[in-house]
């Protein structure tokens, strides 16, 4: 193969994936069933669950359609079958009208109402994930450049060692991708808290340099009108564990996974990177939401620093999870994909370890699974913005 | 046995960082010298370079990560007992209930 080239598969639209999954995708918690069942019937399609899609309006519904569609176009998705209840705020049908839009991919919908109750639900939806899956089963990966990649980066459960070794090490990664071509997301806004003023210098035009501030001072407004301390929510109480004690501390050390490349844009949560580079996606800090973001916005792959540890994972795009600490990545070798500690203890330098990342990154892209997969990880977290009405 | 060190991120800080776990009273290497411990540090947490008064800002990777809220030794433990956030703080805000909310 050659160098910064991957194995993937190419889609109608021109993007290309990591993964070649069949999604069940619920656009509302009373189809969550639904689809987790028909998961165990077309064996090998993967699927979601969470609490939200009704009693939502506005901003907030906006928000969470986006989210949905934005799930199902991701390239690593091959086909898509949206589950209803048929008639909730988030409809199913004007997902899967979005989805199959966006991306020419096959969209089925299959509504409880319209199928006649669970039972006869379950069915519809196992059969059109069934078909699909046979015809995904045929496609075959091809070389395709690095610069075709959507990088999402985040940091949870950090400590103290997360701004030197892992987060640093994620950064030279960026750099690299960035240099080939690609796009690296920045993200976990109130995690920036801090460190905006060296992200706003890296601006690639000061109308971004004015959004940095923008999405800063909005997020911390918000913080501020709750009357609490943001400590102990953020930094956690295991950030603090390790050694984070302010907010400022823990986003200086996490904006270092950005690398050191201009910052090209800010974007809104869940959507598509309009640049290639650097661009930052304004998410909440929350690991799930941010991660389901990311991949919203066409992140096919994920690396994720870790200080205390994390299990994250997501069905649709593989999450490297990068330890910041040799003690973390022997506890948590489960769910731990790769060791920055030496770092820390001084017997490898941050671009010897960025290095060995990258090739794990490529690895990764071209079909090699990661803990998370292996385990079956695949949180999903909508941010939500409004009132549940 | 080497003695244990502090990494030093930028030279405008005036706090180190605990490369592993060090014991009160123990000596430890930090950017060419060595610095006396007050307190035992775990792996990870910050030590004071120098005598830090209260309401002076801290510094680590060169930029502002809070202020000292009493006086700081030199070679002691900086954390939460004696270093506050500027930043998110909905508790500074006029009429705020605080944290009993």
């Amino acid at each position: 193969m050659q160098p910064d080239h991957f194995l993937g598969y190419r889609r109608p639209a021109g993007d290309v994936g990591v993964r070649n999954h069949v999604l069940l995708l619920p656009t509302i918690t009373c189809a969550n069933q639904v689809a987790a069942s028909a998961a165990t019937l077309a064996r090998g399609a993967v699927f979601v669950t969470h609490q939200h899609g009704c009693g939502q309006t506005g901003r907030d519904l906006e928000q969470t359609m986006r989210t949905f569609i934005g799930y199902g176009s991701n390239p690593n998705v091959y086909g898509v079958v949206v589950c209803g209840l048929g008639c909730e705020a988030a409809s199913a049908r004007i997902v899967a009208e979005g989805i199959a839009r966006r991306g020419g991919k096959p969209v089925e919908l299959v509504l409880i109402q319209e199928s006649g109750g669970t039972l006869r639900a379950i069915e519809d939806a196992a059969r059109a994930a069934a078909w699909m899956l046979q015809d995904a089963s045929e496609l075959v990966r091809e070389q395709v450049p690095v610069s075709e990649l959507v990088l999402g980066t985040e940091c949870g459960g950090s400590d103290a060692c997360s701004g030197i070794s892992a987060n640093p090490a994620v950064g030279s990664v960026a750099d690299r991708l960035v240099d080939a071509g690609g796009t690296v997301l920045l993200a976990e806004t109130t995690e920036l808290i801090g460190a905006e003023h060296l992200l706003a210098e890296r601006a690639a035009r000061p109308e971004v340099a004015q959004r940095v501030y923008e999405v800063i001072e909005r997020y911390e407004r918000e913080i501020l009108a709750t009357g609490y301390d943001m400590r102990g929510g953020n930094p956690s109480p295991g950030n603090m564990a390790g050694g984070l004690t302010t907010i400022e501390e823990k986003s200086l050390g996490a904006a270092h996974k950005a690398g050191t490349r201009p910052l090209m844009d800010v974007i809104p949560y869940a959507t598509r990177p309009k640049t290639r580079g650097l661009v930052w996606m304004d998410t909440p800090g929350h690991d799930i939401e941010q991660l389901t973001g990311m991949v919203a916005g066409g992140a096919q792959v994920v690396l994720f620093t870790t200080g205390r540890g994390t299990p994250t994972g997501c069905c649709i795009a593989p999450v490297l999870k990068i330890a910041t600490n040799t003690a973390t990545f022997e506890r948590l070798r489960d769910n731990t994909d790769v060791d920055a500690g030496a770092i820390v203890a001084g017997t490898a330098s941050v671009e010897e370890v960025g290095e060995r990342l990258y090739g794990e990154l490529v690895r990764t892209c071209s079909g090699r699974l990661t803990r998370a997969e292996v385990l079956g990880h695949q949180e999903f977290g909508l941010w939500r913005i409004g009132p549940t009405l | 046995m080497a003695m244990a060190s502090l990494l030093v991120l930028d030279a405008r800080d005036n706090v180190a960082v605990a490369l592993e776990s060090l014991e009160a009273g123990s000596r430890a290497r930090v950017a060419g010298g060595a610095l006396e411990l007050r307190d035992a540090v775990p792996m990870g947490h910050k030590v004071a370079l120098r005598a830090i008064a209260a309401g002076e800002q801290v510094l680590k990777y060169g930029a502002v990560i809070g202020r000292a809220t009493v006086d700081i030794a030199q070679g002691a433990h900086v954390h939460v007992h004696n270093l506050e956030g500027l930043r998110g703080r909905g508790d500074r805000r006029p009429g705020a209930s605080g944290q009993d909310g």
